[in-house]
């Protein structure tokens, strides 16, 4: 029984890291049918400007309030370079589909090669706040606290990007550019706006989730965002490509099934599992999970 | 305002997969009253009002009250002062009545919902309904209710009647009537019943090209320029649903008017007659030779200006 609690909690820990990059994902291909394979690179700009933040910025440390601000760091780098991508490579290629997959695997290498140069190769030991350093006591079972940020972190993500959506104008104009563009255009709204802070808060989404991921796996590597990317295509193709519902469901399913596939078989098994479910969703239900409920898309 | 016409169209070209679906189309709206642009099925009149907004490719020019508008992205063309109601309605499905009409708000505080609501009270009482769930005749409504929600200088609507029960068509064309009564409008319509109630000037367009302008009766009341230009037999209550979207690969099952009683004011969706007998004010630019499958070789476009 503690083992089954042990796997939850931290499996739904790693459903939360995959839903922090997923959320963005979906959420960029939605709207602007972009499969961003630069996402990767604003997880590694995040969780390399937080290391780098807890370590040379001033006021900004490895614990307490210096980690937060550390993050907010990390987050805001990502974002202004996602808001960057947006404006200079993705907007003059809208409707390019095969450039912009060009443009985003190639800048999907670039940016851990520039880390690489600047960094090295080796992977960074992250900073450690005393307060997720240790464990929580959870039905007799010892679970990491960074779990329980991760997934506190997931639901604050979820919670913000569920009010953008359905309280906001933007949010507005969102669910429906995800439906007809051309319409929305036709409405008098310049849509490209949208696209820009849609790529923004996918941006930041994924940036933040590369500094908990950094609290994750205790260290950074320059390619940690391309493998955690694959995953989160994995969790965007289950979950339905334009369902935020769909992606936080898939991130909770793929994280429970690496982990208990990777527990009760043999480590690394968890993998092959999550691939095998993918296969299963595409062959029954294109769409993905939530294919048929339209409704709900984008909300 | 300038004094000159509201919205100025001058040799559009729009080619399609290959089609050269538009050949030089030209013509004017003025800044009163209704234009429809009519035409059987598939000659361009649909791609006209896309090109018009900016959402296909095209060359030539565009000008709205004025000012060039053709290299500005549709959103600033729209943004100017213009309600588009298109062809397959584009509403949200999976927005809200309510969210579909918010969405539509140019300037906020200023949206005219009193209007929308007194036109389509139907929509007020379905505001949180999702509008995918709406009837066709809903749709429509609200597709028509979203244009009219801002102050905008013209409206364009593209085959409003398209496809509705003969109720609900009635519905609609009271509420494009009643639009008419506030803004100009570019009303794109196969139902010449509609068009006889509502439309001061009419542009035919045929393969592509305009083959005829002038003030509607002068076109409605003479049965065989109408036939020529349009292959209907005669005009009166009668609608017909038919698409003109190009490329168009399943068009609706054509009616037949001569065999319904009831049905006696269709535009023909077929090119079997040849316009070459059309009087009055005419014109037809001559862009190059046909092309594509919107071009009909039999046709003789040189129609008679006299």
């Amino acid at each position: 029984m503690s083992t089954v609690v042990l796997l939850v909690i931290t499996g739904l820990g790693l459903g939360a890291l995959y839903f922090l990059i997923a959320s963005g994902l979906s959420l960029i291909f939605g709207l602007m049918d972009v499969l961003n394979f630069a996402h990767g690179a604003f997880l590694a700009i995040g969780a390399y400007g937080t290391w780098w933040a807890s370590v040379y910025l001033p006021g900004a440390g490895p614990d307490g309030f210096g980690f937060l601000l550390a993050v907010a760091f990390g987050v805001g780098a990502g974002t202004l370079a996602a808001t960057l991508v947006e404006l200079c490579v993705i907007r003059p290629l809208y409707g390019r589909h095969r450039e912009q997959i060009l443009a985003t695997v190639g800048l999907s290498l670039a940016v851990p090669a520039l880390i690489q140069a600047v960094w090295g190769a080796d992977p960074l030991t992250f900073p450690r706040p005393e307060l997720v350093a240790g464990t929580v006591g959870v039905l007799g079972v010892n679970v990491p606290t960074d779990r329980f940020l991760l997934i506190a972190a997931a639901v604050a993500v979820f919670t913000a990007l569920w009010l953008f959506n359905s309280r906001t104008r933007y949010g507005l104009i969102v669910r429906a550019g995800v439906q007809d563009r051309a319409m929305v255009t036709a409405l008098g709204i310049d849509v490209r706006t949208a696209f820009t802070l849609v790529f923004a808060i996918g941006g930041a989404a994924a940036a933040l989730a590369g500094a908990l991921g950094g609290l994750y796996f205790g260290v950074v590597t320059p390619t940690q965002g391309m493998s955690l990317l694959i995953f989160a295509f994995i969790v965007v193709v289950i979950g339905g490509t334009t369902s935020l519902v769909g992606t936080a469901l898939a991130s909770v399913a793929v994280g429970l099934i690496q982990q208990f596939a990777n527990y009760y078989t043999v480590a690394g098994l968890g993998d092959i599992a999550v691939v095998i479910v993918l296969a299963l969703v595409l062959l029954t239900r294109q769409g993905g999970l939530t294919a048929k409920k339209s409704a709900e898309r984008v909300a | 305002m300038t004094g000159g016409p509201l919205l100025d169209a001058a040799d559009l070209h729009v080619w399609i997969e290959g089609s050269h679906i538009l050949q030089g189309v030209t013509f004017s709206t003025p800044a009163v009253g209704v234009t429809a642009l009519l035409g059987r099925n598939g000659v361009g009149k649909t791609t006209t009002v896309k090109a018009l907004l900016g959402l296909v490719p095209r060359t030539g020019r565009v000008e709205f009250d004025g000012t060039d508008i053709t290299a500005h992205p549709t959103h600033a063309i729209v943004a100017r002062g213009i309600g588009y109601v298109p062809e397959d309605r584009g509403v949200f499905s999976a927005l809200t009545v309510a969210e579909n009409l918010r969405l539509a708000e140019r300037r906020p505080g200023a949206p005219r919902y009193d209007l929308v609501h007194e036109l389509f009270p139907e929509l007020r009482a379905r505001a949180a309904q999702p509008a995918g769930t709406l009837s066709g005749g809903q749709q429509q409504m609200l597709a028509i209710g979203r244009a009219l929600l801002n102050d905008n200088r013209l409206l364009i609507v593209d085959e409003p009647t398209k496809g509705l029960a003969p109720r609900v068509v009635r519905e609609v064309a009271d509420a494009v009537a009643v639009a008419a009564e506030r803004v100009p409008v570019l009303l794109v319509e196969q139902n010449l019943a509609l068009v006889r109630r509502v439309a001061d000037q009419v542009v035919v367009l045929d393969a592509g090209r305009v083959t005829h302008t002038g003030p509607a009766h002068d076109l409605l009341d003479d049965p065989d320029r109408v036939r020529a230009l349009l292959g209907v037999a005669r005009t009166g209550s009668g609608s017909a649903a038919e698409s003109d979207t190009e490329p168009e690969p399943e068009p609706e099952p054509e009616s037949e008017p001569d065999t319904e009683p009831d049905a006696d004011s269709r535009v023909a969706s077929t090119s079997a007659s040849t316009p070459g007998s059309a009087r009055g004010s005419t014109t037809a630019p001559q862009v190059g030779p046909p092309a594509g499958p919107a071009a009909d070789p039999t046709h003789d476009r040189q129609v008679d200006t006299a």
